[in-house]
């Protein structure tokens, strides 16, 4: 049983949900006695094939043709890679890249696919994989017929591998250069600097939602918050729709999903589609004036009130300790 | 010749709706469920009505596919906007590689230049179908499009990531799902209800189309996900900091 990894990285570092994605596939080779090997593609990526390779051996495609993550010509390398090496399972971590990138890779491997995986089981020597559906009202349990099979794991549902004591190996593959599709251009990303850890990396989240009413309260309250414990911030879709706070911060169903340690969700009222972002966090506190708003169902801990008097409140006694 | 631009649709359940296993532990209960047009496809109706508006010899054509109760999301479309529908009767669910089998057909019959569908259907959020089918066309993919702008042979689109927007250009015929943050779909109006009763819906079967349904995921239990949480209302912040004390190895 051979498992290949797609590795997402941003040039530099290797994504924390690859890791997960690796330690994902340790488990599911773990059953069968088998093998997990990650594949790294871009231009001048050496430094994040040698962080892959600190769990294991890689595979390197590494050509200017591939500078950018395009789906037409990463989808083409990586079915190709899949096929030359016979993997059985074709992984990553859930995000954007890999909807984008596998979903290809997918349909150029027969469409036996299973996305956004949170967990597995061995049944009569079928693997079975849970799923959420339905905003994550529901877990299906699904069996893919076909081969091979392509999945994306949760990285929430999985956790990074122990370091090796020796790295695996690094073994160049070839790019047929000529051979891969020139329909899209890659124009460029729009990326907001931002000094917090990206929300599905960090320990604690601190969301805001319609409650908040500027891109300054929000900075000050959501952002200072989450400044306390070196935390992410995140946001409910109302305040990506009005513009207030950037796409890449949506924790839900059509956006980020998180688990951390801590959630703090700040003047949201917990629509299921917010919910199946952020419900399997370990710890959820809820903010909000409504006593009847949804997220008090899910939250471990809540306080009714006014989300301008209390998060200062929070602050100044954490800052305090 | 018309620049087509193909929409598939889903019928999914309503959004607001309470979504409960059935009995069998295999489908979830529909009974007491309204279906709308997944959310995703409505935007890419209203985007392809946007680029009728703005390019000339434009046709917009729905795609529904299901069995015959799929017809009044069908309508809406069309009250919408849409110049024609074509419903292809198909066993329900149908896995995102059948439906690509069934739209990948269609595209080599109608010769689109753009098939514009939702990134996600909100039913089983699998967000395969759209790449597949680019994927089988062998036609670029531009997905979760945040913006979309056309010219003669192609489109600049924005899209919606993990780390930000990015840009990338594509040349026609293309794939491009949709997100959320594209436009916000009209509603139909009276005048345009009234018409869409006159406009056709196409029927056409799985063997006109020669496709044989070759499943790819099949399900094999529902589970309903409840939460266990205790929900403890607390009166203020110092006891909350407490408890976050006492239960998080954060501090």
């Amino acid at each position: 049983m051979h498992v290949l990894v797609l590795a997402e990285h941003d040039g530099t570092r290797l994504r924390a949900g690859t890791a997960a994605a690796l330690g994902f596939g340790l488990e599911l080779a773990g059953h069968d006695g088998g093998t997990v090997t990650c594949l790294v593609l871009g231009e001048h990526v050496d430094g994040v094939a040698q962080a892959a390779a600190a769990y294991g051996d890689v595979l390197l495609g590494d050509h200017t043709v591939l500078a950018d993550p395009l789906a037409e010509r990463w989808a083409e390398v990586t079915a190709g890679v899949v096929r030359s090496e016979a993997a059985d399972i074709l992984l990553g971590a859930s995000s954007t890249f890999a909807r984008d990138v596998l979903g290809r890779a997918g349909g150029l491997l027969g469409g036996a696919m299973a996305s956004d995986v949170t967990g597995f089981r061995r049944d009569e020597g079928r693997w079975v994989w849970q799923r959420p559906m339905y905003a994550g009202a529901v877990t299906a349990s699904v069996v893919l017929c076909g081969s091979p099979l392509v999945v994306t794991v949760r990285p929430t549902a999985a956790q990074a591998p122990p370091h090796r004591p020796q790295p695996g190996s690094i073994t160049p593959v070839e790019i047929d250069a000529e051979g891969l599709p020139g329909l899209t251009t890659y124009l460029g990303l729009d990326s907001r600097p931002s000094h917090r850890p990206d929300v599905t990396e960090a320990r604690v989240v601190v969301s805001g939602g319609r409650g908040v009413k500027t891109t300054d309260d929000f900075e000050r309250l959501v952002g200072g918050l989450a400044d306390v414990f070196d935390g992410a911030t995140g946001s409910s879709r109302a305040l990506v729709d009005a513009g207030l706070t950037p796409n890449d911060l949506q924790v839900g169903q059509t956006g980020k999903v998180v688990a951390p340690e801590l959630y703090i969700a700040v003047g949201i009222s917990g629509a299921v589609q917010h919910l199946a972002g952020m419900k399997n966090s370990r710890t959820i506190v809820a903010i909000n004036s409504d006593p009847h708003a949804p997220i008090f169902e899910v939250a471990d801990y809540g306080i009714v009130g006014d989300l301008y008097d209390i998060v200062p409140e929070m602050i100044q006694q954490l800052d305090a300790d | 010749m018309s620049f087509l631009v193909l929409v598939p649709t889903k019928r999914v359940p309503d959004t607001d709706g309470v979504i409960r296993v059935a009995p069998d532990g295999l489908d979830v209960d529909t009974s007491h469920l309204s279906f709308v047009i997944n959310p995703f496809d409505a935007i890419a109706v209203e985007e392809a009505l946007r680029i009728r508006e703005r390019r000339d010899d434009v046709e917009v054509v729905v795609v529904g596919i299901g069995a015959a109760a799929y017809e009044d999301e069908l309508r809406t479309a069309l009250a919408m906007g849409a110049d024609r529908a074509i419903r292809v009767e198909a066993p329900e669910p149908l896995d995102p590689w059948n439906v690509s089998s069934i739209l990948a057909e269609l595209a080599v019959r109608l010769e689109p230049q753009l098939v514009l569908m939702g990134k996600q259907a909100v039913d089983d959020d699998s967000a395969q179908a759209g790449q597949f089918l680019a994927a089988r066309l062998g036609w670029p993919q531009a997905t979760f499009a945040s913006r979309i702008d056309d010219s003669q042979h192609g489109a600049t689109v924005a899209r919606e990531t993990d780390h930000g927007i990015e840009t990338v250009s594509i040349t026609f015929p293309a794939v491009i799902t949709t997100d959320l943050r594209l436009n916000e779909p009209r509603y139909a109006s009276l005048p345009g209800i009234l018409a869409a009763r006159k406009k056709p819906i196409q029927d056409i079967t799985l063997e006109e189309l020669q496709i044989e349904i070759e499943p790819r995921v099949e399900l094999v239990g529902l589970e309903q996900v409840s939460s266990s949480r205790t929900g403890q209302r607390l009166e203020n912040v110092s006891q909350l900091l407490e408890c976050l004390r006492e239960n998080t190895d954060l501090f």
